[in-house]
């Protein structure tokens, strides 16, 4: 090997191959909600399209099911490169671990296969399919796309709270208990937040597209409906999502303490802990700046006790067994953001819920439409933020106090490059993909108005015959 | 046990070769069919032939991945750590390749489905070669057991593992065309049907030859290969050879009808061949099935997840193709008329 190679091929594999981890998990996780909660609310449009007989409900699960199809695509393969990346960056973990932590997985890809054939079936089937036969296609899409996220959220739990094998001296496991593994202590926790999660997402990103285009002034029946029915699923997920992460939290209180002791800057063991806004963890291990509600924190990790309630706090570990100060600080900034989008959030969904009950329609006002037209990046944001803090907070554990991050990582030192490589090309398939659904939604609306040729659920129409420069001969 | 979930592993290789194989190769002919005017009626049979299909298909992947890294798990270490590059290679290019051929089917200015359409072909040139070459580095055994890296460059650049790539690239390519001749047929495009029988007939050709060619790079590269497809495997290897020809006779004899399931089986044998050869090592000479194994209860998992598996998908999966055969699915509605309206939609 040339000298300047071996240079290049020695770089420190371990922050580039988290790097990497990070960055291809944080572009997956947004396409996320859409493979899981889309085809839920396409197929609420479908219902009401065929129980109804409504045009707009029917034209716009069909563009739903079209934005779907290349949505679907793309998070089918970035998450395609997910499974590469267990084993490209964390070798020595899946070696290790594989036969525990697989699990979760295998069971994964059997609800992954199911939701990739109904897509299709859904999808596809739109001309020539029996209306109900293909409206219930789509259903196993959707118990799929709840089954999938829960399978992979329990493989992070596990991560979080390992469960259900036994090692030998040598570090090796001998004994699975799979039920265990799959059904750790944080499973039903964080499975039941990141699925309420999705729909919550889901729903707000949808709605905040046509809200956007009702400030535009494209108020007529389709643009509505095309708000109201992800609104309102995330209306409901809202509220439920408070609830489920709550409980989140109070489980990680009682079970992982050194993750808690940072998202709440916790740096001596106490009662009457306050609660800091922002702030910032300082090397000494003092807290400046923020916010400070005085017994708040103590008070929210378990009310029964209120204010006397102890809190462990960062003395209680060793230093190089919980996070650095730096990530510390990262976990707590995630969390409040995390905490203040979701709380914003919830209080829109009052206001809407409020707005149906006195009223009988959703609100007039343009600073809703604002605010709803802002909530799918916020939700995005909170979705990120939620993750960084269950992620940075295991730190330095890759599975919680059996193996370290650094201990699992790749020795090959060109990480960094593929680092670089993937970047890049995320970048463009994700420029891209906005780009193409912007196109999409453009070409639809600019042929508006025009007369619908293509009668879905009609007679079928006769195969054109294959004529030289045809683009695509298809009924 | 850990033998059960080998053979549940190879299924899997069979399928997703035999399946995502043929959408790769698809990607294949649709890079070398010429210009934006020529390749118009091809890569449109391309579009709808693998549409509705290929993102199922691509899960047999996935779920090799996850049979590999939950039943073997020490070998599915010492694979990712030694072939790195190969692998990071196939990820993106197949990162490319879905999403190069959805964007495709979303746009509808040439110069942009150009642009796309080279990106999904491209690529899909690129993962079976790089698929091919890490089965060329299993098999010639050159991935070391353990949790140590091989050689970064040698494992994957050697005779054997460019043989596994390029008979990888022509085998998808043989099986696409032959599919391909199939579904011209029954959307009655009679120039279409000459057009892929012709390169079916080629790719046949061509993938005989490599495969034969094969036999001598193997005896060189590879003996502990060579032993075990010279002797346990033999009768797979002649019924691949035999599945070859027989196709290759329908082709000539223009009944596409037989000429697909004999290249199924061509390929097949050839892929379970290449299992059996190696049995009953995982990693040739280095680390045994039964060595790599996970714990029992882990080995009774896999088993019963792909015993859920055949009872759930293997009939939604065939659901999909009887669909997609007589011709139920299409394009989704509202696009015939958008294609028309290329001027004014972009």
């Amino acid at each position: 090997m040339t000298p300047l190679a071996g240079t290049l091929l020695a770089v420190d594999p371990v922050p580039w191959a988290r790097s990497q981890m990070a960055f291809t998990l944080a572009a997956h996780i947004v396409l996320v909600p859409l493979g899981v909660a889309w085809a839920f609310m396409a197929l609420v449009a479908n219902w009401r399209a065929i129980k109804r007989d409504d045009r707009d409900a029917l034209l716009l699960a069909q563009r739903w099911a079209k934005y779907m199809a290349v949505t679907f695509a793309v998070g089918a393969v970035t998450g395609t490169v997910l499974s590469f990346e267990f084993g490209l960056l964390w070798p020595t973990f899946m070696g290790r671990f594989g036969a525990a932590f697989g699990i979760p997985f295998a069971i994964e890809g059997l609800f992954f296969f199911l939701e990739a054939i109904f897509i299709a079936i859904y999808i596809y089937g739109w001309k020539r399919m029996q209306p109900w036969h293909h409206f219930w296609s789509g259903v196993p899409i959707v118990v799929a796309g709840i089954g999938g996220t829960v399978s992979v959220i329990a493989a992070n739990a596990w991560m979080n709270e390992p469960s259900g094998f036994t090692l030998d001296s040598a570090g090796k496991v001998t004994q699975v208990e799979p039920l265990s593994v799959i059904f750790n202590k944080a499973m039903p926790y964080q499975a039941l937040h990141m699925t309420v999660a999705a729909y919550l997402v889901g729903g707000f990103l949808i709605a905040s597209v046509y809200a956007a285009g009702m400030l535009k002034g494209r108020t007529d029946r389709y643009h509505r409906l095309g708000f109201l029915i992800p609104f309102t699923v995330a209306v409901v997920a809202a509220p439920l999502q408070m609830i489920t992460g709550d409980a989140l939290a109070r489980f990680v209180y009682s079970n992982e303490p050194a993750k808690f002791a940072s998202i709440e800057l916790v740096p001596k063991t106490s009662s009457d802990v306050p609660e800091t806004l922002f702030g910032h963890l300082d090397a000494d291990g003092t807290v400046s700046g923020g916010i400070r509600i005085p017994g708040m924190a103590s008070w929210l990790s378990d009310p029964r006790t209120g204010t006397a309630t102890v809190v462990t706090g960062r003395n209680a570990f060793a230093s190089d067994d919980q996070p650095t100060v730096a990530e510390a600080n990262v976990v707590h900034l995630a969390w409040d953001v995390m905490i203040g989008i979701g709380t914003l959030l919830t209080l829109l969904a009052v206001w809407y819920a409020i707005s149906w009950v006195v009223r009988r329609d959703m609100p007039r006002s343009r600073l809703f439409l604002r605010i709803a037209a802002g909530a799918g990046i916020l939700s995005i944001v909170a979705l990120e933020a939620g993750w960084v803090v269950t992620e940075v907070g295991r730190q330095p554990w890759i599975v919680h106090e059996y193996l370290r991050v650094k201990d699992a990582a790749t020795t090959n030192g060109g990480v960094w490059i593929t680092f670089c490589v993937v970047c890049a090309v995320y970048l463009a398939v994700g420029t891209t993909l906005i780009l193409v659904l912007r196109r999409m939604s453009r070409r639809w609306r600019e042929q508006r108005g025009e007369e619908e040729s293509d009668v879905p659920y009609g007679p079928r129409p006769p195969l054109p015959a294959p004529v030289p420069g045809d683009e695509v001969p298809i009924g | 046990m850990s033998a059960l979930v080998a053979v549940v592993l190879f299924f899997g290789v069979t399928a997703y070769a035999v399946f995502g194989g043929a959408d790769f190769g698809a990607g294949f002919w649709d890079l070398v069919a010429g210009g934006a005017g020529r390749g118009q009626r091809p890569r449109a049979l391309v579009d709808h032939s693998i549409g509705p299909v290929w993102e199922a298909n691509h899960v047999w992947l996935i779920f090799c991945l996850v049979v590999l890294w939950t039943a073997f798990s020490p070998a599915f270490a010492s694979i990712t750590l030694t072939l790195f590059v190969p692998l990071t290679l196939a990820a993106l290019g197949i990162v490319l390749r879905g999403s190069g051929f959805a964007f495709r089917k979303s746009v509808f200015a040439t110069r942009e489905r150009r642009g796309y359409g080279a990106v999904f072909a491209s690529s899909s040139v690129l993962v079976p070669y790089c698929m091919g070459a890490v089965a060329g580095a299993i098999a010639s055994g050159r991935v070391p057991a353990g949790g140590v890296a091989g050689d970064w460059w040698s494992s994957w650049m050697n005779p054997t593992s460019i043989l596994g790539g390029v008979l990888a690239v022509t085998v998808c390519a043989y099986l696409a065309a032959v599919y391909l001749v199939h579904d011209a047929g029954r959307l009655d495009q009679r120039d279409m049907v000459r057009y892929f029988a012709a390169r079916a007939t080629c790719a046949a050709v061509v993938a005989g030859v490599v495969a034969f060619a094969g036999v001598f790079v193997l005896y060189a590269d590879a003996s502990y290969l060579f032993h075990g497809l010279t002797s346990r495997a033999l009768p797979l290897v002649i019924v691949s050879a035999l599945c070859g020809l027989g196709s290759l006779w329908m082709l000539a004899r223009g009944a596409y009808r037989f000429a697909r399931p004999l290249a199924i089986g061509a390929v097949a044998a050839v892929v379970v061949g290449w299992g059996v050869a190696q049995w009953p090592y995982v990693l040739p000479e280095t680390l045994k099935v039964a060595q790599a194994a996970a714990p029992t209860a882990t080995l009774a998992s896999v088993l019963v997840v792909f015993a859920a598996a055949a009872v759930l998908i293997l009939p939604s999966l065939g659901l999909l193709y009887v669909l997609d055969q007589r011709s139920v699915l299409q394009e989704p509605p509202a696009d015939a008329h958008e294609r028309g309206g290329d001027a004014r939609a972009v």
